[in-house]
């Protein structure tokens, strides 16, 4: 059995190898330091509180586009009980957050993760590309 | 606060009513007293959206301009190459879109024009049958729409249907879009898309956008669960046809010819 | 059990490097179709699904063929089988693992493939489809494992592995009906709308199946002290005969409808397949030369004979393997969009990083079976000595 061992250690190895690529792109790109947010707006608050926002603002995300998507809906009611005209990714967040990069990316190049929105979704002013 | 874990929750407790989403059950296709009907099972109730296309004002006239309003709007790229061509609405020759309809006595007059053909939001259909995700369904008010997050790429539902309707996005559709309109994503590559009749211009209470651009009028568009809309106006007292009606779909797209 | 695969001749390791060679070859090609998307492959909006798919068709017969031994030796006692039963079985673990490897690099967006099993959606094909080959390769793998290690230590199998063998078979059946119902259940597909797809599936699985299994045989006691005995392959050519008649059968049923009704959406792809519509005829000379094949070799494995000369049976499986190879592994679903629903005419060919990626999913399969036939041959040849 000790050589079985070392075939599923062999086999693994390979697995790592062939997929080595896929693991770069969730490992890599992580620097030490806690980036500088430029939130992007004169308004004071984000939709939600903040501190809950940093947490759960991608299912917040998931939320909204099965709303819009799926049920149909349109406006949002926040927990203070604001309304806000739509639920949307660009047209939304990006309203306010108008750095995107400066932004949702440094946070997101901090953390080493990498949403993949943006193929579909348009950033305002990036059009072209 | 949002209890968004608690959706979650709900939504995975709903995983035994998945049979019925979607597809029908067995038990609901045998059912049923009609014979002869193609149309045993419609919906006519609540909200279910159509559209009747007047052939004979768009066929004289070999315009383009529901197509180009369409496919700006929604982002739809261009691929010259046919084998990687992406289209929402597209004029397709009479016999092509119509082929049990067509015979030799119809004159070039009729056989030789084009008519706009495009996903027809089936009251029964195959594509939401097939589709493994989900990512395909169909709304409440009669839509036969896409969730562009949940598609896999597998491409069943551009095989099971019967209208070639759907389109697959064999490479990053940006290169070939000329002015993005940012108010509407635009798709990646790797998955399929078709037209959804317009769900996110209704949502603003705006007309389809074919409709709207076409400059003859041929396009109604309304609810054919509400008695007074355009589209039941359209309809009573004519003769109109459905693309392949013998399949049992139910197709929410008429025209006059 | 796996260890044994670590000690091996000259000529085994060479072998090994030459797979790992072709697969790597596919794993580069795989990457760049990632990269540029499935535009790189010679499939089209007219024909959606090409190589990728109809490999996996063709493999699932190969899958479900396993029970062609299992059933004779648990059910009816069958004793020539029992040395072979393990490569039947050893040769349906790679096929199942390559079916789902098909569908994953047929995928435009393989990164969610987990989407499937975190939506089930209950009346699609393809669900059930994902479900019945997971579920069939654990079966296979919980079965050889118990089964084998058992033997290696010289004693019965535990007796709870028995009814988990005989639930085996229909679930065999199954994965390829399911198969078959990823077709036959679309209404604007004519081609593929009929209900004999899934029983010619069958059919054509068990008779490919078997030939596949009779070559390695014949290979394995060529380079091998292990023989797995004239009885078992003797049999097993009987096998192939018989299912290949009924396959050649259930085709002839399917012109006959088609033809005599006359109903053209449905006489149009048996047109474009066997003659072409106008200068498309790609498939053309395919078509004749599996029609061609598979005849001769049904003729061939029903006359004693030739079925039972045993150097004219390898090349008999050959024209076996690639007549139904032809039919299924592309002539079947790509006469399925020709013509297209508006009645267009797209004919299809596969790019070459489309064949690479192909042959590097076949080679990580042969890569696996060389694993297990290796460990198996090993035990088979210490019993026997
Ligand atoms: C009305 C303007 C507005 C909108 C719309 C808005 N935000 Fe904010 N957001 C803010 C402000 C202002 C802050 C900073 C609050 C603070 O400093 O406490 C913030 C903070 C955040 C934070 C926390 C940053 C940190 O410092 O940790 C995240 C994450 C965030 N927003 C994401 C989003 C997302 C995602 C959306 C769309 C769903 C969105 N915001 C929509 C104004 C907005
Ligand atoms: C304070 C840091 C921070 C800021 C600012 C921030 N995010 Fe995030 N975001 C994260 C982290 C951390 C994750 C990963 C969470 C996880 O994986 O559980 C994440 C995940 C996401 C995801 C899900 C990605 C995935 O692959 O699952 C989306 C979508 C997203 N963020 C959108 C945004 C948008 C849009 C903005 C700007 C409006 C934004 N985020 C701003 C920290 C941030
Ligand atoms: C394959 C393309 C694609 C990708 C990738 C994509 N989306 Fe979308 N998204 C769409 C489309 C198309 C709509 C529909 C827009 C409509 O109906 O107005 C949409 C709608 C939405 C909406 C609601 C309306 C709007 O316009 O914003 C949200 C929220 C959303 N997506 C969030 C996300 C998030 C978060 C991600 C990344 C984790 C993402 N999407 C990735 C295509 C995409």
């Amino acid at each position: 059995m000790h050589d079985a061992m070392k075939v599923i250690i062999g086999l693994v190895i390979f697995l790592g190898l062939v997929t080595a690529p896929f693991w770069f792109n969730t490992v890599g790109g992580t620097s030490a330091r806690q980036p500088e947010l430029v939130v992007g707006t004169d308004v004071k608050e984000c939709i939600e509180p903040t501190g809950w926002m940093r947490a759960y603002h991608m299912d917040l995300l998931n939320q909204w586009r099965d709303e819009v998507v799926r049920e149909g809906k349109k406006d949002f009611v926040s927990s203070t009980g604001k309304t806000w005209e739509h639920m949307k990714l660009t047209g939304t967040c990006l309203d306010c957050h108008t750095q995107k990069d400066k932004f949702c990316d440094r946070c997101h190049d901090y953390s080493g993760v990498k949403p993949y929105c943006w193929d579909c979704h348009i950033v305002p002013g990036k059009e072209g590309k | 606060m949002m209890d968004v874990k608690r959706r979650e929750f709900l939504r995975l407790a709903g995983l035994g009513a998945t049979l019925g989403i979607g597809g029908k059950t067995l038990y609901e296709v045998v059912k049923g007293d009609e014979v002869l009907a193609s149309t045993a099972h419609e919906t006519h109730e609540g909200t279910r959206w159509a559209m009747v296309i007047d052939t004979r004002k768009c066929v004289v006239h070999d315009c383009e301009d529901c197509i180009a309003a369409c496919h700006k709007t929604h982002n739809v790229p261009t691929f010259e190459d046919p084998k990687r061509v992406i289209k929402w609405i597209w004029r397709e020759e009479f016999k092509g879109a119509f082929p049990d309809q067509n015979h030799m006595f119809m004159g070039d007059e009729v056989t030789d024009k084009t008519v706009p053909i495009l996903c027809n939001h089936c009251d029964n259909p195959p594509c939401v049958k097939v589709c493994p995700t989900g990512a395909t369904f169909k709304r409440k008010d009669g839509i036969v729409t896409m969730d562009m997050h949940r598609c896999i790429g597998c491409r069943y539902c551009v095989v099971g249907c019967p209208y070639g309707a759907r389109s697959f996005n064999w490479s990053d559709p940006r290169e070939a879009i000329k002015d993005i309109d940012p108010a509407f994503p635009t798709r990646c590559k790797g998955v399929v898309e078709k037209c959804n009749f317009c769900a996110d211009r209704l949502s603003l209470d705006k007309d389809p956008a074919c409709m709207e651009a076409c400059p003859y009028k041929a396009i109604t568009f309304g609810n054919l669960g509400d008695k007074e809309s355009p589209v039941r106006a359209a309809l009573k007292g004519k003769y109109t046809i459905r693309r392949k009606q013998g399949l049992g779909t139910g197709p929410s797209v008429f025209y006059i010819v | 059990m796996l260890e044994k695969a670590l000690q091996g001749s000259k000529r085994y390791w060479t072998w090994l490097f030459v797979v790992i060679g072709f697969i790597t070859a596919g794993v580069i090609a795989f990457l760049y179709q990632l990269q540029e998307g499935l535009g790189v492959t010679g499939m089209s909006r007219d024909v959606p699904w090409g190589l990728y798919i109809a490999q996996f068709t063709f493999l699932v017969g190969v899958a479900a063929s396993a029970v062609m031994v299992v059933l004779p030796y648990y059910l009816h006692n069958f004793k020539a089988f029992g040395k072979i039963t393990i490569l039947g079985e050893f040769l349906a673990i790679p096929a199942v693992i390559l079916c789902m490897m098909f569908i994953f690099v047929d995928m435009g967006q393989p990164m969610r493939v987990m989407n499937v099993p975190l939506h089930p959606t209950l009346n699609s094909m393809m669900f059930w489809d994902f479900m019945s080959l997971g579920g069939y390769l654990f079966l296979n793998i919980l079965i050889t494992r118990v089964v084998f290690s058992a033997e290696m230590k010289g004693i019965a199998p535990p007796k709870w592995i028995k009814p988990v063998i005989i639930l085996s078979i229909p679930w065999a059946i199954s994965i390829h009906t399911v198969t078959a119902f990823l077709y036959s259940g679309l209404s604007g597909r004519s081609f593929w709308l009929t209900a004999i797809l899934a029983p010619r599936f069958l059919a054509s699985a068990f008779s490919a199946g078997p030939a596949i299994l009779i070559l390695l045989c014949l290979l394995i006691r060529k380079i091998s002290k292990f023989d797995p005995g004239d009885a078992a392959i003797r049999k097993l050519s009987e096998i192939v005969a018989y299912a290949m008649a009924v396959n050649v059968f259930f085709v002839a049923l399917e012109f006959f409808t088609a033809l005599y009704s006359d109903i053209p959406h449905h006489v149009e792809h048996f047109r474009y397949l066997y003659f072409g519509i106008g200068n498309a005829t790609a498939l053309v000379p395919w078509a004749w030369a599996s029609a061609i094949l598979s005849l001769g070799a049904m003729i061939l494995l029903l006359v004693p004979k030739t079925r039972q000369n045993f150097s004219l049976l390898p090349w008999i499986c050959v024209m076996v393997v690639v007549g139904l190879w032809i039919d299924k592994g592309i002539n079947l679903i790509i006469t399925g969009f020709v013509p297209n629903p508006v009645g267009g005419v797209t004919e299809y060919a596969p790019t070459f990083p489309e064949i690479m990626v192909t042959l590097g999913v076949y080679f990580i399969g042969i890569f696996i079976l060389t694993i297990l036939y290796k460990v198996a041959i090993t035990v088979k040849e210490a019993e026997a000595a």
